[in-house]
């Protein structure tokens, strides 16, 4: 049975009273592209606005003053939630954001180690989400640094067997995901960093989909920038974060630059605030941010490791379940070893997109398409797939509507 | 169902059994068009003579929706005047923005009006027209080519 009471996890989103089309009650299986928000969570931001609202680190007055410990008390929310210093959160708007904050410090300064030269080398892999892979090309074409990257295997795993030519003494970045948001592999991240800390390179980390679903510390992961978005782990949308090594931070560039993020100003030009200030330009996003740390709240409330426990039985369930379907075919690993609760499927004879349209009359939410991972459809030869993503308030009854549900659409399309 | 208004027995029968797939070795123009959401693709070839659509042929990977909108959209626009053709294009332009207020006409638009039902579904709209727009691109720039 399951660790969690998802009853009365449930009963905390007031989306689960919506009805969908046909009546049917919402089998929300897309938390991968973005989480529901439980009230909790919205109330958080509502209080802000109602009690504390004013511009955080300006202002004399009560409410800035409100408003300034609110944020920051979020900043120190999070910290904690990944074990990190609250001096190296950095508040974005986004996990894009996060990540194209780094590769443009790459491009805006001569201080090592964020300089990139003709020929040097970012390493990532095939199956980022674009997310983690444009602004690194983009970075590259600046710089005429060169991308590369790990294969993957047939079966939706990391293929090692070259690293020791991929990871050599040219590679200056090593950008990769902490859980693919197509298949749900789980790279090994600690080999990965051990061997790119071994020629100097830095290690970005893509937890879009981790930080929401299993316990994660920044100092046992030991890589160099860890970015994640609030609105796939219960927060609010228009907040994300970036968490930076503190010696790195203090060397790394902005690269936008305004208000709040100076130390002096004068006609001529600017210094610039310590991290993670000088990484913050403009009146932050602060009811955002105190939403997020509502929703990290609700999360070490319930517990990360029963959360991770939850869904790993589910997506064992899942699998089980989705294999029975002849015609069905999953893409990625079939155990739940280094493995989220993200699951790709194709329907023989049935485009994704037609799946989901059916699928959706039966009030089932999942995601079709190329999931922002377009080499990845390239590579398994498909122009998408339909993902079904696990999270918290998901239980049995979940698969078993989504099975129940797939089995109408080969029904209705003939193909069974 | 509601579902019906969208995949009716005619979309489905495009689907499986699709116009004019396979492109032609000759072509006045060939244009490669994706649905960037979904990464649907179509490429399409037009041969053009004299201002009238001699050959449409096309392929891609896309729904059903896509499929057969390609299919019947070529198979309208064979034969037709660029005027004739871009009255039909228009006329199904039309159709999709109406968010399932008209039924459109089907002596311009034949099997086209089948999609009808596609205008209440505003993510698929998209799927509907990718053909279309492929169309319309190739035909304007075998026009241009011409008139050099």
């Amino acid at each position: 049975m399951s660790s969690l009471d998802v009853a009365a996890i449930k009963a905390d989103f007031p989306i689960f009273q919506k009805r969908m089309r046909n009546d049917a009650r919402l089998v929300y299986l897309d938390s991968g592209a973005t989480s529901q928000k439980p009230a909790q969570v919205l109330e958080a931001e509502r209080f802000f606005y109602t009690h504390h609202n004013a511009a955080a680190h300006r202002g004399s007055h009560l409410l800035a003053e409100e408003a300034s410990t609110a944020y920051e008390g979020a900043r120190a929310t999070i910290a904690a939630f990944i074990g990190a210093d609250s001096d190296e959160v950095i508040f974005t708007k986004s996990a894009t954001e996060s990540i194209n904050l780094i590769a443009y410090s790459f491009s805006n300064t001569q201080v090592a180690p964020f300089v990139l030269t003709a020929g040097d080398e970012i390493l990532v892999s095939e199956m980022e989400h674009h997310a983690n892979l444009i602004p690194w090309q983009q970075l590259a074409k600046r710089t005429g640094a060169v991308i590369r990257w790990f294969s993957v295997t047939a079966d939706g795993r990391l293929d090692l067997s070259n690293i020791d030519q991929l990871i050599n003494e040219r590679t200056k970045i090593v950008a990769i995901t902490h859980q693919s948001n197509v298949l749900g592999t789980i790279p090994p991240v600690a080999l990965i960093t051990s061997k790119a800390h071994a020629v100097g390179a830095i290690v970005v980390l893509d937890a879009c989909q981790s930080a929401p679903h299993f316990p994660m510390n920044v100092v046992e992961l030991d890589v160099d920038f860890v970015a994640f978005s609030g609105h796939k782990m219960l927060g609010p949308t228009g907040v994300g974060v970036l968490w930076g090594r503190a010696s790195l931070l203090a060397k790394m560039e902005p690269f936008l630059f305004g208000g709040s993020m100076i130390e002096t100003v004068t006609m001529e030009g600017a210094t610039w605030a310590s991290a993670p200030r000088k990484f913050e330009a403009g009146v932050p996003n602060m009811a955002q941010a105190v939403g997020l740390a509502a929703a990290i709240d609700y999360l070490t409330n319930i517990g990360m490791s029963k959360i991770h426990q939850h869904e790993t039985e589910l997506t064992q369930y899942a699998l089980d379940t989705l294999q029975t379907i002849k015609g069905l075919n999953i893409f990625g690993p079939l155990d739940t070893i280094d493995r989220g609760g993200v699951i790709s499927f194709a329907l023989e004879g049935i485009h994704p997109h037609d799946a989901g349209q059916v699928l959706d009359q039966y009030g089932v939410a999942v995601r079709t398409g190329h999931h922002c991972a377009w080499p990845l459809m390239r590579k398994y030869g498909v122009a998408g797939t339909t993902r079904a993503s696990l999270y918290l308030y998901n239980d049995r009854s979940d698969i078993d509507a989504l099975a129940e549900a797939i089995t109408a659409t080969q029904k209705y399309f003939k193909v069974s | 169902m509601e579902l019906d208004s969208l995949y009716q027995e005619v979309i489905l029968d495009h689907y499986k059994h699709p116009l004019h797939k396979g492109l032609s070795d000759e072509k006045s123009v060939q244009v490669h068009h994706v649905n960037p959401s979904c990464g649907d693709e179509i490429t399409l070839n037009l041969i053009f003579e004299g201002d009238v659509v001699q050959d449409v042929t096309w392929d891609g990977v896309g729904c059903s929706i896509s499929q057969a909108s390609a299919s019947i959209m070529s198979d309208l626009v064979h034969g037709k005047s660029v005027e004739q053709a871009f009255l039909a294009l228009d006329a199904f332009s039309e159709l999709m923005s109406s968010k399932g207020s008209i039924k459109g006409d089907d002596a311009i638009l034949e099997d086209g009006v089948a999609l009808a039902g596609v205008s209440k579904f505003p993510a698929r709209v998209k799927c509907a027209l990718l053909g279309w727009m492929a169309f319309k691109d190739a035909a304007l720039q075998a026009r241009e080519k011409e008139q050099k």
